[in-house]
């Protein structure tokens, strides 16, 4: 056990340094691609407490990316710097996903899918139509890198380094999070909520708790995506950015800390190689996701002891 | 008033293509719990079936359509459930919604690549042609699609109500394990509600083909639409499932004519999450007694 845990942490180890050292050898376009990747993450990290910890179905992840992203994209316009904006960003999103929590309390599963699927609708439309505030479909042109004491963000490799930095510490929060005893409590909403609510766990107050923050890191997600891509428009955040984020919690591996890592992977990186495959990458796509459903229903995280219980019926 | 009355017949139209989707839709939940969240592309490509049998077989419209029945048969019906929906009826809820999800890209990407992209025109009965009802001159195509709507839902209706096979599938729905205990071949009549659903959406693809055209994206909408009907009448019953159709085709077509075209989309989805919040078993729907 104790040589395992060091294994893991060597190769954890591995992991960070190489992503701190390779982006200096990258160009401007991988660069972008692990940028997104840490952005993706950073959303899907979020979902991950809402549905992995919690066992709340949401399809409204993308919807509070495009908050936080249209936050920042407007209060930039206003000469604001990029510290007030990510604060607005997270209390806008920690009030409107309490709210969006509340359907939670009465229905679960598949009815909660359809009314967070309908607020991604309804925030579409807000961004899509309500031109004074968003610019509409002309969306909101050169969003600028931020600027933090005395350091410029402005260059590729110098925000991609930006990205992984804010995926660090919200990595860190999450992991104490998910320890901490609102983690347990989490658990004891997904798993049981009649017998945690008879041991005395307030369901109704972390299912609130559980969708707020799961929303607020979408926004953080949000807040860096806009610079990143510098231009945002409706178009990024219709329901295909939800259930491109409930994909990655789910081929990740839904409840376990390494999961979300794995799935922006897989639905990030994946689509950019097999785009050698031309017009059919897509279609490709859909039908990788629908096999590791199938073969590996636990996600990627998950495939290890898939196998080895597989390896175990037959010997 | 002669408009309103225009705009209730079409959008009853309309809302028949839902009902047979939605029905469809409620249909699986009730028997396997599978939210099919590709319904609409299954809507979308049986119309596709019929355009290819017709442009590479050269089949005339009727044996194109028998024959993308057959193919929707087997495709929709038995592969979908063989291979996607049995293997992860197990591992819970979401993972079968992602498989869904995923299937419902494949098929329109398929399409879109093995097809064409652009929206392709589908045969269609004079579309041109009026005929009046209490005045009002409604297109004969309304007419066609809201008569062939009924009878298929009526059909079904007899079906389930009136034969063994059909009380048998009811019994299913309701409580598989008492079913199996009565001697209900459980696993059979699951296979065979989605047959009927590989049926009722090769129906509705032939029905709404002709007014949006053939095109890889309809499912989208169709999707959607199917969904909230299914829902905001009633997830446990056929008839909320075709009254949730109807109820939404005819808000779809007033809200498109007399609220702003912008947030037209809106009103069935706050319409949907006003049900699911104060009636969430929907409009027709009993609360489920169902002990899993």
């Amino acid at each position: 056990m104790n040589a395992r845990l060091t294994r893991n942490n060597l190769v954890l180890l591995a992991i960070v340094a190489a992503l701190l050292i390779a982006p200096l050898g990258m160009r401007s376009y991988s660069l972008n691609v692990v940028s997104t990747w840490a952005v993706m993450s950073v959303a899907a990290i979020g979902l991950n407490v809402t549905l992995g910890f919690a066992g709340q179905v949401s399809m409204a992840q993308g919807a509070f990316v495009g908050i936080g992203a249209y936050t920042v994209g407007i209060l930039t316009a206003m000469e604001w710097p990029f510290l007030p904006c990510l604060a607005v960003a997270i209390l806008l999103c920690l009030a409107l996903g309490w709210i969006v929590g509340y359907p939670a309390l009465r229905v679960r599963s598949h009815y909660l899918v359809f009314v967070t699927l309908a607020f991604t609708t309804l925030a579409y439309l807000v961004f899509r139509n309500e031109e004074w505030l968003t610019g509409g479909t002309n969306g909101i042109p050169d969003i600028p890198r931020p600027e933090m004491f005395g350091i410029s963000f402005e260059s590729d490799l110098a925000y991609c380094y930006f990205c992984l930095l804010n995926l660090a510490w919200v990595s860190a929060a999450v992991m104490w999070l998910v320890n901490s005893p609102w983690g347990l409590a989490f658990l004891a909403l997904r798993e049981n909520p009649v017998k945690a609510q008879a041991l005395g766990v307030d369901t109704r107050r972390y299912t609130l708790v559980a969708f707020a923050l799961g929303s607020a890191l979408g926004g953080i997600a949000g807040t860096l995506y806009a610079p990143l891509v510098a231009y945002i428009d409706d178009n990024a955040f219709t329901l295909n950015l939800s259930l491109n984020l409930m994909l990655m919690v789910m081929v990740g591996g839904s409840g376990r800390l390494i999961g979300p890592y794995l799935g922006a992977l897989v639905v990030v990186v994946l689509p950019e190689l097999l785009r050698i495959a031309g017009d059919y990458y897509l279609m490709g796509y859909g039908a990788l996701i629908v096999l590791l459903m199938i073969f590996c229903p636990s996600g990627l995280a998950g495939l290890p002891e898939t196998l080895r219980a597989r390896r175990g019926a037959t010997p | 008033m002669d408009n309103l009355l225009q705009l209730i017949v079409s959008g009853l139209a309309t809302g028949g293509i839902y009902a047979l989707a939605a029905i469809g839709f409620a249909l699986l939940w009730q028997t396997s719990q599978t939210v099919n969240f590709a319904q609409g592309e299954f809507v979308m490509i049986p119309a596709f079936f019929i355009l290819a049998a017709m442009k590479y077989l050269s089949l005339p419209f009727w044996a194109a359509a028998l024959l993308a029945l057959v193919i929707s048969l087997l495709v929709l019906g038995v592969a979908f459930k063989r291979a996607v929906v049995d293997p992860l009826l197990h591992s819970g809820f979401v993972p079968l919604v992602i498989a869904t999800l995923g299937l419902s890209l494949f098929m329109k990407e398929g399409v879109k690549i093995f097809y064409s992209a652009e929206p392709q025109p589908f045969p269609a009965f004079d579309a041109a042609a009026k005929v009046s009802v209490f005045g009002a001159a409604v297109s004969m195509q309304s007419v066609v699609v809201l008569g062939v709507a009924v009878a298929t839902v009526l059909a079904l209706q007899l079906f389930v109500a009136r034969t063994r096979t059909g009380r048998c599938m009811q019994a299913t729905a309701q409580n598989p394990m008492v079913a199996r205990l009565l001697g209900v071949q459980v696993d059979r009549m699951i296979q065979l509600t989605f047959l009927i659903n590989a049926g009722l959406v090769t129906i509705a693809s032939i029905l709404v083909t002709p007014i949006y055209y053939a095109s890889y994206n309809n499912g989208e909408t169709l999707g959607m639409a199917a969904f909230i009907a299914a829902i905001v009448g009633g997830f446990n019953q056929i008839r909320g499932a075709i009254f949730g159709g109807f109820l939404l085709g005819i808000i779809d077509n007033l809200s498109a004519a007399y609220i702003s075209a912008a947030y037209r989309s809106v009103l069935p989805l706050l319409l949907l999450v006003l049900v699911i919040l104060f009636r969430p078993q929907g409009i027709l729907g009993r609360v489920e007694e169902r002990v899993l």
